[in-house]
Protein backbone atom coordinates (compact mmCIF):
# COMPACT_ATOMS: atom_id res chain seq x y z
CA UNK A 1 0.00 0.00 0.00
CA UNK A 2 1.00 3.81 -0.49
CA UNK A 3 -0.32 6.53 0.59
CA UNK A 4 1.13 9.42 -1.27
CA UNK A 5 1.59 12.71 0.55
CA UNK A 6 -0.40 15.69 -0.64
CA UNK A 7 0.10 19.21 -0.35
CA UNK A 8 -0.90 22.28 -2.49
CA UNK A 9 1.25 24.94 -4.17
CA UNK A 10 0.69 28.08 -6.91
CA UNK A 11 2.11 28.05 -10.06
CA UNK A 12 0.96 30.54 -13.30
CA UNK A 13 -2.16 31.31 -10.36
CA UNK A 14 -3.58 27.85 -10.11
CA UNK A 15 -3.31 26.31 -6.78
CA UNK A 16 -3.24 22.61 -7.19
CA UNK A 17 -1.96 19.82 -4.99
CA UNK A 18 1.20 18.03 -5.71
CA UNK A 19 3.37 15.26 -4.20
CA UNK A 20 5.96 16.08 -2.07
CA UNK A 21 8.37 16.82 -4.78
CA UNK A 22 5.90 18.58 -6.97
CA UNK A 23 4.28 16.40 -9.11
CA UNK A 24 0.18 16.53 -9.46
CA UNK A 25 -1.24 14.25 -7.46
CA UNK A 26 -4.89 14.75 -9.37
CA UNK A 27 -4.56 14.87 -12.86
CA UNK A 28 -8.28 16.59 -13.13
CA UNK A 29 -6.65 19.78 -12.01
CA UNK A 30 -4.60 19.70 -15.20
CA UNK A 31 -5.59 22.08 -18.21
CA UNK A 32 -3.43 23.19 -20.78
CA UNK A 33 -2.71 26.65 -19.44
CA UNK A 34 -1.34 25.03 -16.25
CA UNK A 35 0.27 22.71 -18.40
CA UNK A 36 2.51 25.80 -19.94
CA UNK A 37 3.05 27.04 -16.47
CA UNK A 38 4.54 23.76 -16.06
CA UNK A 39 7.02 23.34 -18.15
CA UNK A 40 8.03 26.96 -17.31
CA UNK A 41 8.96 26.13 -13.99
CA UNK A 42 11.28 23.77 -15.70
CA UNK A 43 12.86 26.00 -18.15
CA UNK A 44 10.32 24.11 -21.13
CA UNK A 45 8.63 26.68 -23.61
CA UNK A 46 6.20 24.12 -24.78
CA UNK A 47 5.73 24.06 -28.88
CA UNK A 48 3.43 21.67 -31.43
CA UNK A 49 5.75 18.89 -30.41
CA UNK A 50 5.81 19.00 -26.69
CA UNK A 51 1.79 19.44 -27.15
CA UNK A 52 1.82 16.04 -29.14
CA UNK A 53 3.25 14.37 -26.54
CA UNK A 54 1.32 15.58 -23.60
CA UNK A 55 -1.62 15.33 -25.21
CA UNK A 56 -0.61 11.32 -25.73
CA UNK A 57 0.67 10.77 -22.37
CA UNK A 58 -2.63 12.76 -21.26
CA UNK A 59 -4.37 10.02 -23.02
CA UNK A 60 -2.86 7.34 -22.09
CA UNK A 61 -2.83 7.66 -18.33
CA UNK A 62 -6.35 8.31 -19.13
CA UNK A 63 -6.62 4.68 -20.36
CA UNK A 64 -3.90 2.97 -18.18
CA UNK A 65 -3.89 4.80 -15.42
CA UNK A 66 -0.62 4.82 -15.18
CA UNK A 67 2.12 7.19 -16.63
CA UNK A 68 3.73 6.21 -20.03
CA UNK A 69 7.43 5.29 -20.05
CA UNK A 70 9.73 7.05 -22.86
CA UNK A 71 9.29 4.18 -24.93
CA UNK A 72 5.31 3.91 -24.95
CA UNK A 73 5.60 7.68 -25.49
CA UNK A 74 8.06 7.22 -28.54
CA UNK A 75 5.77 4.53 -30.23
CA UNK A 76 2.55 5.66 -28.88
CA UNK A 77 2.55 9.80 -30.11
CA UNK A 78 5.39 8.20 -33.47
CA UNK A 79 8.30 10.35 -32.15
CA UNK A 80 11.81 9.25 -32.04
CA UNK A 81 13.62 8.76 -28.51
CA UNK A 82 16.25 10.54 -30.30
CA UNK A 83 13.75 13.71 -30.21
CA UNK A 84 12.27 12.92 -27.10
CA UNK A 85 15.15 14.19 -25.39
CA UNK A 86 15.72 17.08 -27.36
CA UNK A 87 12.47 18.33 -26.20
CA UNK A 88 12.29 17.41 -22.69
CA UNK A 89 16.15 16.89 -21.92
CA UNK A 90 18.00 15.31 -19.46
CA UNK A 91 15.10 12.93 -17.63
CA UNK A 92 12.12 13.06 -20.76
CA UNK A 93 9.76 10.55 -19.07
CA UNK A 94 9.97 12.49 -15.68
CA UNK A 95 9.57 15.59 -17.35
CA UNK A 96 6.72 15.00 -19.73
CA UNK A 97 4.55 13.61 -16.93
CA UNK A 98 5.30 16.64 -14.96
CA UNK A 99 4.09 18.91 -17.70
CA UNK A 100 1.39 16.67 -18.20
CA UNK A 101 -0.16 16.76 -14.78
CA UNK A 102 0.73 13.01 -14.10
CA UNK A 103 3.02 10.61 -11.44
CA UNK A 104 6.32 10.06 -12.01
CA UNK A 105 5.90 6.79 -14.44
CA UNK A 106 7.01 3.19 -12.57
CA UNK A 107 7.80 1.26 -15.68
CA UNK A 108 11.21 0.06 -16.05
CA UNK A 109 11.39 0.46 -19.96
CA UNK B 1 -12.33 32.88 27.23
CA UNK B 2 -10.06 31.46 24.70
CA UNK B 3 -11.32 30.60 21.14
CA UNK B 4 -9.71 27.98 18.88
CA UNK B 5 -8.61 29.02 15.44
CA UNK B 6 -8.38 26.50 12.76
CA UNK B 7 -5.21 27.36 10.43
CA UNK B 8 -4.97 26.25 6.70
CA UNK B 9 -1.96 24.61 5.65
CA UNK B 10 0.29 26.91 4.97
CA UNK B 11 0.87 27.31 1.15
CA UNK B 12 4.30 28.16 0.26
CA UNK B 13 4.95 31.38 -1.57
CA UNK B 14 7.75 29.55 -3.94
CA UNK B 15 6.00 26.59 -5.60
CA UNK B 16 7.41 23.31 -5.35
CA UNK B 17 8.89 22.16 -8.48
CA UNK B 18 11.05 18.69 -8.57
CA UNK B 19 14.68 19.55 -9.21
CA UNK B 20 15.44 17.91 -12.21
CA UNK B 21 18.49 18.90 -13.25
CA UNK B 22 20.46 19.34 -9.77
CA UNK B 23 20.73 15.77 -9.06
CA UNK B 24 22.93 13.72 -12.02
CA UNK B 25 24.16 16.04 -13.51
CA UNK B 26 27.72 15.09 -14.31
CA UNK B 27 27.22 11.60 -13.15
CA UNK B 28 28.33 9.23 -15.49
CA UNK B 29 28.15 4.98 -15.15
CA UNK B 30 29.96 2.30 -17.60
CA UNK B 31 28.61 -0.78 -18.05
CA UNK B 32 30.49 -4.09 -19.00
CA UNK B 33 28.32 -6.99 -20.62
CA UNK B 34 30.58 -10.01 -20.82
CA UNK B 35 27.60 -12.52 -20.83
CA UNK B 36 26.11 -13.85 -24.20
CA UNK B 37 22.67 -15.53 -23.14
CA UNK B 38 18.75 -14.20 -23.09
CA UNK B 39 18.93 -13.33 -19.76
CA UNK B 40 22.16 -12.43 -18.95
CA UNK B 41 21.78 -9.77 -21.68
CA UNK B 42 18.86 -7.63 -20.29
CA UNK B 43 20.33 -6.59 -16.95
CA UNK B 44 22.60 -4.41 -18.62
CA UNK B 45 20.22 -3.10 -21.74
CA UNK B 46 17.42 -1.89 -18.67
CA UNK B 47 20.11 -0.96 -16.23
CA UNK B 48 21.51 1.51 -19.45
CA UNK B 49 18.52 2.59 -20.62
CA UNK B 50 16.81 3.65 -17.20
CA UNK B 51 20.14 5.68 -16.14
CA UNK B 52 20.17 7.38 -19.58
CA UNK B 53 16.49 8.47 -19.22
CA UNK B 54 17.83 9.76 -15.77
CA UNK B 55 20.20 12.07 -17.34
CA UNK B 56 23.18 10.21 -16.82
CA UNK B 57 25.89 9.56 -19.21
CA UNK B 58 26.45 5.42 -20.17
CA UNK B 59 28.80 4.00 -22.03
CA UNK B 60 28.59 0.26 -22.49
CA UNK B 61 31.64 -1.88 -23.14
CA UNK B 62 30.33 -5.60 -25.16
CA UNK B 63 33.38 -8.15 -24.18
CA UNK B 64 33.53 -12.03 -24.61
CA UNK B 65 30.22 -13.66 -24.69
CA UNK B 66 28.38 -10.50 -24.57
CA UNK B 67 29.76 -9.94 -28.04
CA UNK B 68 26.67 -12.03 -29.30
CA UNK B 69 24.89 -8.90 -28.27
CA UNK B 70 26.37 -6.84 -30.73
CA UNK B 71 26.87 -9.67 -33.31
CA UNK B 72 24.42 -9.39 -35.96
CA UNK B 73 24.30 -12.88 -36.67
CA UNK B 74 23.08 -13.91 -33.29
CA UNK B 75 22.22 -10.63 -31.25
CA UNK B 76 18.16 -11.10 -32.32
CA UNK B 77 18.28 -14.61 -31.04
CA UNK B 78 20.04 -14.95 -27.72
CA UNK B 79 18.73 -17.94 -25.54
CA UNK B 80 18.26 -18.69 -22.44
CA UNK B 81 19.13 -21.95 -20.58
CA UNK B 82 17.64 -23.51 -17.23
CA UNK B 83 20.94 -25.65 -16.79
CA UNK B 84 23.13 -24.73 -13.73
CA UNK B 85 19.91 -22.09 -12.98
CA UNK B 86 18.28 -23.24 -9.71
CA UNK B 87 16.31 -19.71 -9.49
CA UNK B 88 14.09 -21.81 -12.44
CA UNK B 89 12.23 -23.16 -9.97
CA UNK B 90 12.47 -26.61 -11.79
CA UNK B 91 13.95 -29.91 -11.32
CA UNK B 92 17.54 -29.63 -12.42
CA UNK B 93 17.61 -32.79 -14.74
CA UNK B 94 14.98 -31.09 -16.93
CA UNK B 95 17.32 -28.51 -18.17
CA UNK B 96 18.87 -31.29 -20.43
CA UNK B 97 16.38 -32.18 -21.77
CA UNK B 98 16.79 -32.00 -25.80
CA UNK B 99 14.25 -28.92 -26.25
CA UNK B 100 14.39 -27.18 -22.96
CA UNK B 101 16.53 -24.59 -24.04
CA UNK B 102 14.34 -23.70 -26.76
CA UNK B 103 11.05 -23.92 -24.75
CA UNK B 104 12.72 -21.62 -21.68
CA UNK B 105 13.68 -19.28 -24.30
CA UNK B 106 10.20 -19.07 -25.93
CA UNK B 107 9.17 -18.54 -22.37
CA UNK B 108 11.37 -15.60 -21.47
CA UNK B 109 10.85 -14.27 -24.61
CA UNK B 110 7.16 -13.85 -24.46
CA UNK B 111 7.13 -12.70 -20.91
CA UNK B 112 9.53 -9.90 -21.80
CA UNK B 113 7.56 -9.02 -24.91
CA UNK B 114 4.56 -9.02 -22.14
CA UNK B 115 6.22 -5.92 -20.52
CA UNK B 116 5.92 -4.42 -24.24
CA UNK B 117 10.03 -4.47 -23.17
CA UNK B 118 12.15 -4.68 -26.63
CA UNK B 119 13.95 -7.26 -28.50
CA UNK B 120 17.65 -6.89 -27.87
CA UNK B 121 18.44 -5.02 -31.14
CA UNK B 122 15.40 -2.65 -30.60
CA UNK B 123 16.64 -2.25 -27.22
CA UNK B 124 20.64 -0.91 -28.47
CA UNK B 125 18.38 1.07 -30.98
CA UNK B 126 16.34 3.01 -28.28
CA UNK B 127 19.88 2.90 -25.80
CA UNK B 128 21.82 4.41 -29.15
CA UNK B 129 18.83 7.31 -29.82
CA UNK B 130 18.96 7.89 -26.15
CA UNK B 131 22.65 8.83 -26.50
CA UNK B 132 24.86 5.55 -25.28
CA UNK B 133 27.83 5.28 -26.55
CA UNK B 134 28.41 0.90 -27.30
CA UNK B 135 31.99 -0.20 -27.50
CA UNK B 136 33.21 -3.44 -28.73
CA UNK B 137 36.41 -5.01 -26.55
CA UNK B 138 39.24 -5.62 -28.71
CA UNK B 139 40.06 -8.69 -27.70
CA UNK B 140 37.33 -10.49 -27.95
CA UNK B 141 37.43 -9.10 -31.70
CA UNK B 142 40.63 -10.51 -32.37
CA UNK B 143 39.55 -14.20 -30.79
CA UNK B 144 36.55 -13.93 -32.70
CA UNK B 145 38.35 -12.88 -35.97
CA UNK B 146 35.86 -9.92 -35.98
CA UNK B 147 36.47 -6.24 -37.59
CA UNK B 148 33.75 -3.78 -37.17
CA UNK B 149 32.42 -4.30 -40.43
CA UNK B 150 31.29 -7.95 -39.05
CA UNK B 151 29.30 -5.80 -35.69
CA UNK B 152 26.12 -4.39 -35.19
CA UNK B 153 26.28 -0.97 -36.84
CA UNK B 154 25.31 1.25 -33.61
CA UNK B 155 28.93 0.18 -32.53
CA UNK B 156 30.99 3.42 -31.89
CA UNK B 157 34.32 1.38 -32.16
CA UNK B 158 36.66 -1.75 -31.14
CA UNK B 159 38.24 -0.31 -28.43
CA UNK B 160 41.09 -2.13 -26.00
CA UNK B 161 40.40 -2.65 -22.41
CA UNK B 162 42.58 0.36 -21.23
CA UNK B 163 40.64 2.74 -23.87
CA UNK B 164 37.40 1.94 -21.68
CA UNK B 165 38.83 2.25 -18.65
CA UNK B 166 40.08 5.87 -20.19
CA UNK B 167 37.00 6.95 -21.64
CA UNK B 168 35.35 5.79 -18.27
CA UNK B 169 37.49 8.11 -15.82
CA UNK B 170 34.93 8.99 -12.85
CA UNK B 171 32.20 6.75 -13.49
CA UNK B 172 30.41 4.11 -11.57
CA UNK B 173 30.50 0.65 -13.18
CA UNK B 174 28.79 -2.15 -13.72
CA UNK B 175 30.03 -5.66 -14.24
CA UNK B 176 27.35 -8.20 -15.79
Amino acid sequence: MTTTQSTTTTIGGHTVHVDQEGFLTDPDEWDPQLGEALAQQIGIALGPDHRTVIAFARADYTERGESPTLRRVSTGADVPVKTLFELFPGKPAKKIAYVAGLPKPRGCV
Amino acid sequence: MSTTEIHEPVTDTEPIVPSFDDADSGRKLAIICSKGSLDMAYPGLILANAALGEGVEVDMFFTFWGFDMINPKYMADLKFTMLGNPATHMPAGLGGVPGMTAMATHQLRRSIAELDVPEVPEFLEQIKASGGHLWACRMSADMQHLSEEDLWDGIEGIISASDFIEKTAGAQLLFI
